[in-house]
């Protein structure tokens, strides 16, 4: 267990920027999510962690004591690769093992550690058999019993369940929490998917084109996105980004948006005419896909705006038919429309 | 256009496309793509090796090439027990042996070189082709010279390092006559011989090596393993189907190969340095004796084909494990 600080960080290659100026800090026992689309760089920044790649500048520090010149084999980090990068002609044993082999723990420590590492991941009765008999959930809990067994003071995740079936997904994860909560030894997990990163970290940094623009719990990140960038990143559908004038874009989730509200409402901060395009049904939700000409006059392009609505509310609209769509002003975020950040008087009440 | 045209194109194009649909045909196909590869094989390395082996069966001679005299093993019986056969059997290992244990050394060096990227990469591995793409007579050539008894710059490199001439650790004389000493020139068949065989072993071995991804290396990295252990515990078991390959080719390359030997020493002295193939063409052309070069040369049929088999079976078996 350990504390990771990341100081004004960057990783250049040639003129690409992969990593710029990162400042992060991962309390003892944390569990802390990367949250980036693809080329993001937060692949980059995890290899740096592990000691794969070396900074162009910035400082790694581990417990205050800076990394940067520590080899991979001489740092304590355990990783976890997305293909779980099992050796392929050694027997799980001797996979799960293999940390303890290469830095010299003592043999009467082996058989101690191995039977507990592989009984919290229930692997037992796995031992003998050679990777490629094993199905992916069983290849992902002797990856991470591999990582486990030599007692690291870090974990760093690369996307380990998005090789996973869609069907055991859920459950690996919930398996992954509680096998942190039992640790509770600091990780870093780098994710594309917000499903994981939202359901599974204590706090989520999120980073695009190399820069973190956010980092916050899974609700501060929904609630009060920092950004357009992470307002139009998190959630699925993301938040409705609609221009209200020259300088401001205000940002609603779609199930914030009020679809035809009867009756006088107060405090609007978003009112709009939105043609019909199309419908869907997802079981517990209706998503009402619409367009609409922006007001602001700076663009005539129609814009898309998409509103969520409970099952049981059986919209009866036809696609081309016009509706209300009204957004209130304490669920309303606004941004600046230059630089993208959020305004600070940006909402009423969150 | 006369009228004849017209009444002929038709049935001669219903003609080919007919002809065409049956020779369409998988069964067909198969084996006329298959033909011309069979007749090879057939022609050029089935018949001559039942002809070795009536011939070793019989007692024919360049004056009297028919087979109507079969004498059973008795020409085994006879090559086998000179002096002559057994060193030469007893050289073909050592060579093939020491050529193989260079080479496989060489190019799991070569290949993890290779596998990088770095600046002139293109330009070496042009260079480092070279000696395959070379005759064998002119290899020997090279090295002839290369280990000429007056002119070889080995010998004036290690005299100018004053581990020869007088006062020397490799004794007084100027020179080591390389080609002219028994355990130097088996030594010499086989540096050249690594030097020839080394761009095809690397070139195997190297495509095993590419094909282990990048993330079990920094896996084993990660989990504390250094140079040496990756190495044997990571890299080498999985180059495993590719070494024995390289085995397979080399060794078969090498114990079958006369022309170096046959330019640098001559088997000799006396026939310190000869070798199964190059004595079995001697005795066979040189010396007439069809029957007993045949048995010589087959001699080593039978260990070569279990050797085969069983590296083809092990190189089958990891690659499925």
């Amino acid at each position: 267990m350990a504390v990771l600080t990341l100081r004004a960080l960057e990783k250049h290659y040639g003129s690409i920027k992969a990593v710029t100026g990162v400042d992060l800090q991962l309390e003892e026992g944390e569990f802390l999510a990367v949250l980036g689309p693809s080329g993001s760089g937060k692949s980059t920044l995890m290899r740096m962690v592990a000691g794969l790649e070396s900074p162009t500048a910035g400082d790694i520090l581990v417990d205050g004591k800076s990394v940067i010149n520590v080899p991979p084999q001489h740092r304590n980090v355990a990783m976890v690769f997305q293909s779980f990068a099992l050796y392929p002609h050694m027997s799980v044993r001797d996979n799960i093992l293999f940390p303890l082999v290469s830095r010299k723990v003592p043999r009467q420590e082996h058989a101690a550690r191995l039977e507990k590492a592989t009984r919290m991941l229930g692997v037992e009765d796995l031992l003998d058999r050679r990777p490629n008999r094993l199905s992916g959930g069983q290849k992902q809990r002797v990856a991470l019993a591999r990582a486990l067994v030599r007692q690291p003071e870090l974990f760093v995740f690369d996307e380990p369940l998005s090789a996973l079936d869609a069907q055991i997904r859920s459950r690996a994860r919930a398996e992954l929490r509680e096998l942190h909560d039992q640790t509770r030894i600091t990780t870093l997990y780098v994710t594309h998917d917000q499903v994981e990163a939202m359901g599974l970290a204590d706090r989520v940094a999120v980073i695009n084109e190399g820069r973190l623009h956010q980092v916050g719990t899974p609700h501060e990140l929904y609630n009060d996105p920092a950004d357009l960038f992470v307002a139009g990143f998190i959630g699925n559908p993301p938040m409705n980004l609609i221009p209200i004038d020259q300088t401001t874009i205000a940002g609603i989730r779609p199930e914030d948006m009020l679809v035809d509200p009867e009756g006088d409402i107060a405090d609007v901060a978003i009112d709009l005419v939105v043609t019909i395009e199309h419908l869907e049904y997802l079981g517990s939700e209706w998503l009402v896909h619409g367009q609409f000409q922006p007001g602001d006059g700076a663009n005539s392009k129609p814009l898309h705006v998409i509103a969520r609505l409970p099952a049981n509310s059986h919209p009866e609209f036809v696609t081309g038919q016009t509706c209300r769509m009204v957004g209130l002003r304490k669920n309303v975020c606004l941004f600046d429309r230059a630089s993208g950040k959020r305004r600070a008087n940006g909402r009423a009440g969150a | 256009m006369s009228t004849s045209q017209h009444s002929v194109s038709p049935q001669s194009a219903g003609r080919i496309a007919r002809l065409g649909a049956y020779l369409d045909q998988p069964k067909v196909l198969a084996w006329l793509m298959l033909g011309p590869a069979v007749l090879y094989v057939v022609a050029f390395v089935g018949f001559p090796f039942l002809l070795a082996i009536a011939l070793s069966l019989s007692d024919a001679t360049i004056g009297d090439p028919s087979l109507d005299t079969f004498v059973g093993l008795a020409n085994f019986r006879t090559v086998i027990q000179t002096d002559a056969f057994q060193l030469a059997l007893r050289n073909s290992l050592i060579v093939t042996a020491g050529t193989l244990a260079l080479v496989l050394v060489l190019a799991t060096l070569a290949s993890e070189l290779l596998v990088h990227a770095f600046r002139g990469k293109r330009l070496f591995q042009m260079i480092f082709i070279l000696p395959w793409a070379m005759p064998v007579s002119l290899t020997a050539i090279v090295w002839m010279w290369f280990l000429d008894s007056t002119f070889s710059p080995v010998d004036w490199v290690l005299l100018q390092l004053g581990l020869l001439g007088p006062g020397g650790v490799w004794g007084p004389f100027k020179h080591l006559y390389f080609l002219g000493n028994e355990w130097l020139g088996l030594a010499s068949v086989i540096v050249a011989d690594t030097w020839r065989m080394l761009p095809l072993a690397t070139i195997i071995v190297l495509a095993g090596r590419m094909s282990i991804p990048e993330e079990r290396f920094e896996q084993a990295r990660i989990d504390g393993a250094g140079v040496f252990r990756i190495l044997f515990h990571i890299t080498l078991p999985a180059l495993k189907p590719m070494l024995i390959v390289a085995i397979l080719f080399t060794g078969l390359l090498v114990i079958g190969e006369m022309s170096l030997v046959q330019l640098l020493t001559r088997g000799g002295p006396g026939h310190s340095t000869q070798v199964l193939p190059y004595w079995a063409y001697l005795k066979g052309i040189e010396g007439g004796s069809l029957a007993q070069g045949a048995a010589i040369a087959l001699c080593l049929f039978p260990f070569l084909l279990v050797a085969s088999v069983l590296a083809l079976r092990a190189a089958y078996r990891s690659q499925e494990a």
